[in-house]
């Protein structure tokens, strides 16, 4: 049962980096909307009129 | 009272096959031709304003959203210019500087709220077409709080361009100040979400070495492993003690600062006595441990303060959407021209023009011109007042008419609309408080728990006083006060959410809470219980060729540019149009024009002539007749009145039926207030009441002992609503009457109201079983803890069973999704008219 000396800590280190990414993923706002995101991905880009896209592509600033 | 059923017209259209309007789903009203075209198919809408948007959305190639949305979008109106004019506001530098963020010279980022937001495809929409404008750099929309963040370039576009395409399609968007609550509420629900998941999983470690140590000590386990295992729990314990309960002992030490017991209290005592005794335990390697209770006590109690703060947030974000950044400007008159300038800067002696449409900026008096001032909002005074030079106009009325020009006596603090202000400061101040249930419950609770705490470790220090110490901590635990701390809030989490699908939208905390005790409902009368606009309630036909129709179809065309209530009125309830040349209007008397080549007047019986002879006395108070006539003599005269609102009397019925009290205490004069309560069999009503009035009577009403719900619209209703035990404005009502009520009925459909306090009664009725259900684990587990039976696995699976029921339990309020999703849609549709 000495394995039980590596495999916990192992788990705690897996612990803290599962933390770690936790809290990025907060920090950088993924949670902010919580209901937009499974709606957003049903709607399609496509089917826009070719005339849009290169017109608004055009009117942005140059960097 | 729309018209289409108000009308006892002859002609009304049939009826068997309703046409829904293509954009907002609305019955298309016969008679009305506004078809757009999709995928080379007419399609037919309600109003010139749907129209209007629907060709936006279509012509900008974004007609997936039709193809997408699962609720129909916002009745489209149909923008006036002015108003349009107004959003050129927020290009003004002074005060851009207010919630603009400047990215370098050109690049600057604003906050917006969205208005008028009802599923995901209108998110989608508003994104497409407002990243497809020029200049635009990003915008993107968050669907949970209706808010969204826009970049765009200075030099291309300008913030009232981007404002104006957003209102081109049917939606409202207007900047507001991030700083204030958005940043501070985003950064605690971080902090907390943060919380919490180092709290999950903590826990979830915690408790597999906790299972290793129950099995263990069930099945013999080597001394050497036990240590280990309570080292590593140690380990895991700390951070979620000592970063994740940190709301627990800072409230606890803000309560016994303040010489109090809250829940904070034995939620910080548990959880600090068990870590501590436990961390004490591992490092002498005597005792229990009782890691996996305090970790998973945390986990619990801070969910419920998730549920808990995001209803406060929620609440706190409908109370923001309703506060508008502009300040009202005023168009000055000056020797070079007309300026506009902001009110602030307005003083005593200027010339001010105000345009049909337009609020009066501040109190002053007319000093050229003819016009009708609506004066609802103040005074509560259903019908438009002829004003003409001389007469005193207040700051806040509307002009209806035509354009005036005025000179200010009053500015700031002078005005009648600063008085209303002062009164319902103080009336804020005098509100009484009902304490809260949970509140009251905590205290007691926690004075008990501490007493029977300390009488245990008493006893059980005189005659075992080696076990005093661990069966006192095992009281505690046991005790746990988690299921009583997740009683209120996950209740009232959703029961707030039950009642927004119910469109009532809470934007105080304590709403709920204080409309399951009302006893007493006061009603406004104009723009609550009435429309508060004209409505054609009877056509009366002077002349045999004619058919009313007709007449209203001539009647509408005349006023086809009339801003009046009487011109409006006529408009809506004409169901054909024609078109009519050369008209002009006569302020006060009525209008001339001509139709189908046949010159008609329309207008009071004295300017359009003759309608007086058939003179039959109306059964509605105080309405209005206009005539219509030709060369030829009268041909109908329409009777006008500001007609009672849909599911008015059915609302009243049903207050009843639950044992409430109806009042109604209106502005307006004696005549019309009796005629209104005895359509709805309202035995307590008081008329002509100023703002300072209606708040006496509800302070009386309130030192009866009765809690009072005051439902209103008006400015002049915003002290009494401050005042009221809890009040509700109703959708339409002026902003400051709902940033003063506690609650805001948005889809203006008053049943609802006796639907969200039977919701709130049964919220209440959920927290009460909840903390009867904690109290009685209390009562059971208790005896068994003090005399020293509880072993921490059972303390640890008593608290989770009961945490469990408590939120289950809770969740029986929700609503169903459906009906979540479509509060607005279903309103008009429901709840009859008993006649």
């Amino acid at each position: 049962m000495e394995v039980i000396y590596y495999l916990v800590p192992v788990a705690l280190v897996i612990l803290v980096i599962a933390v770690g990414i936790f809290f990025w993923a907060v920090k950088s706002g993924q949670y902010d909307d919580m209901e937009g995101p499974a709606h957003r991905i049903l709607m399609d880009d496509e089917e826009l009129p070719p005339a849009e896209s290169p017109e608004s592509d055009r009117d942005r600033p140059q960097p | 009272m729309t018209h289409a059923a108000s009308s006892p017209l002859s002609g009304a259209p049939p009826l068997d096959e309703p046409e829904t309007c293509f954009h907002c789903g609305l019955p298309v009203p016969g008679g009305a031709h506004y078809p757009v075209e999709m995928d080379g198919e007419p399609r037919p809408t309600c109003c010139a304003g749907c129209q209007a948007v629907a060709e936006a959305i279509l012509a900008s190639g974004l007609g997936d959203y039709y193809r997408h949305r699962t609720d129909p979008g916002p009745t489209g109106r149909a923008v006036v210019p002015e108003e349009l004019e107004q959003l050129a506001v927020y290009d003004d530098e002074r005060l851009q500087s207010r919630f603009v963020e400047m990215d370098g010279e050109h690049l600057r980022e604003a906050a917006l709220i969205l208005e008028g937001i009802t599923c995901a495809a209108c998110i989608w929409l508003n994104e497409r077409h407002v990243n497809g404008l020029p200049g635009v750099l990003e915008f993107r929309v968050n669907y949970s709080n209706h808010r969204a963040r826009l970049r765009w370039d200075n030099r291309l576009i300008r913030l009232s361009d981007v404002l104006k395409a957003i209102a081109d399609i049917g939606y409202v968007a207007h900047p507001y100040d991030p700083n204030r609550q958005q940043q501070v509420a985003d950064r605690e629900r971080r902090l907390f979400l943060r919380r919490i998941a180092l709290a999950g999983l903590g826990t979830m470690q915690v408790m597999m070495f906790a299972v290793a140590l129950y099995v263990g000590e069930a099945t013999g386990i080597e001394p050497a492993y036990e240590r280990f295992f309570q080292w590593v729990s140690l380990l895991v314990a700390t951070p979620v003690v000592l970063y994740s309960a940190q709301p627990f002992f800072r409230g606890a030490w803000v309560d016994l600062s303040h010489r109090r017991l809250g829940m904070d209290v034995p939620v910080a005592l548990a959880i600090g006595v068990a870590y501590v005794a436990s961390a004490w335990a591992t490092i002498t390697g005597t005792g229990e441990v009782y890691f996996d209770s305090v970790s998973m006590f945390t986990l619990f109690l801070l969910t419920g303060r998730f549920l808990e703060m995001g209803a406060r947030h929620r609440a706190a974000q409908a109370g923001e959407d309703l506060v508008r950044l502009a300040p009202n400007m005023a168009r000055r008159v000056e020797a070079a021209g007309e300026t506009m300038v902001p009110v602030t800067e307005v003083a005593p002696g200027d010339r001010l023009r105000v345009r049909p449409g337009e609020s009066v900026p501040t109190d002053g008096r007319v000093v050229e011109g003819r016009s009708a001032v609506d004066e609802s909002l103040l005074t509560g005074e259903s019908m438009p007042l002829a004003k003409s030079a001389g007469d005193r106009r207040v700051g806040g009325t509307v002009n209806v008419e035509s354009p005036l020009l005025m000179e200010v006596t009053e500015v700031g603090e002078e005005t009648v609309l600063a008085a209303i202000l002062r009164l319902l400061d103080r009336a804020q101040a005098q509100k009484p408080r009902l304490a809260r249930i949970a509140d009251r419950v905590a205290a007691w609770f926690v004075a008990a728990i501490l007493l029977v705490a300390g009488l245990t470790y008493t006893w059980w220090h005189l005659h075992a006083p080696l076990d005093a110490f661990w069966i006192t901590l095992s009281v505690l635990v046991v005790t746990c006060p988690c299921a009583l701390s997740l009683a209120t809030p996950a209740a009232l989490t959703a029961g707030t959410g039950r009642l927004a699908a119910e469109g009532l939208l809470a934007t105080r905390g304590h709403a709920l809470e204080v409309l399951s005790k009302a006893t007493r409902v006061v009603f406004d009368k104009t723009g609550t219980l009435t429309a508060g606009h004209l409505e054609v309630v009877e056509v009366e036909m002077l002349r045999d060729s004619w058919t009313a129709p007709a007449a209203l179809a001539v009647a509408g065309a005349l006023e086809q540019a009339s801003e009046h209530p009487i011109g409006r009125a006529l408009r809506r309830a004409a169901e054909e149009r024609s078109a009519a040349r050369e008209v002009v209007a006569r302020s006060g008397e009525g209008v001339t024009g001509i139709v189908d080549g046949v010159a008609y007047r329309l207008g009071s019986p004295a300017f359009a002539g003759g309608a007086e002879a058939p003179g039959i006395a109306t059964p509605h108070a105080r309405a209005t007749r206009v005539t219509l006539s030709d060369a030829g003599g009268p041909i109908a005269a329409f009777t006008l009145a500001d007609g009672l609102r849909d599911g008015a009397r059915n609302a009243v019925v049903r207050l009843r039926e639950m044992g409430l009290e109806v009042s109604l205490f209106s502005g307006d004069g004696d005549g019309v207030v009796a005629a209104v309560a005895a359509d709805l069999g309202i035995a307590d009503h008081r008329a002509r009441m100023l703002p300072q009035d209606k708040l006496a009577a509800v302070a009386a009403l309130q030192a009866q002992g009765e809690v009072v719900l005051m439902v209103g619209d008006g400015v002049n209703d915003a002290p009494v609503l401050a005042g009221a035990d809890v009040s509700l404005a109703m959708g339409k009502a002026s902003a400051i009457a709902q940033t003063h009520a506690d609650l805001v009925l948005f889809n203006d459909h008053l049943p609802h109201i006796a639907a969200g306090i039977a919701t709130a009664r049964r919220t209440l009725a959920i927290v009460r079983q909840n903390l009867g259900w904690a109290l009685l684990y209390n009562v059971v587990a208790l005896p068994l803890a003090v005399a020293g039976h509880v072993q921490p696995w059972m303390a640890a699976i008593g608290m989770s069973a009961s945490s469990l029921l408590v939120v289950l339990n809770a969740l029986r309020l929700r609503a169903p999704r459906s009906a979540a999703r479509s509060p607005a849609p279903a309103a008009p549709a429901a709840g009859p008219e008993p006649s």
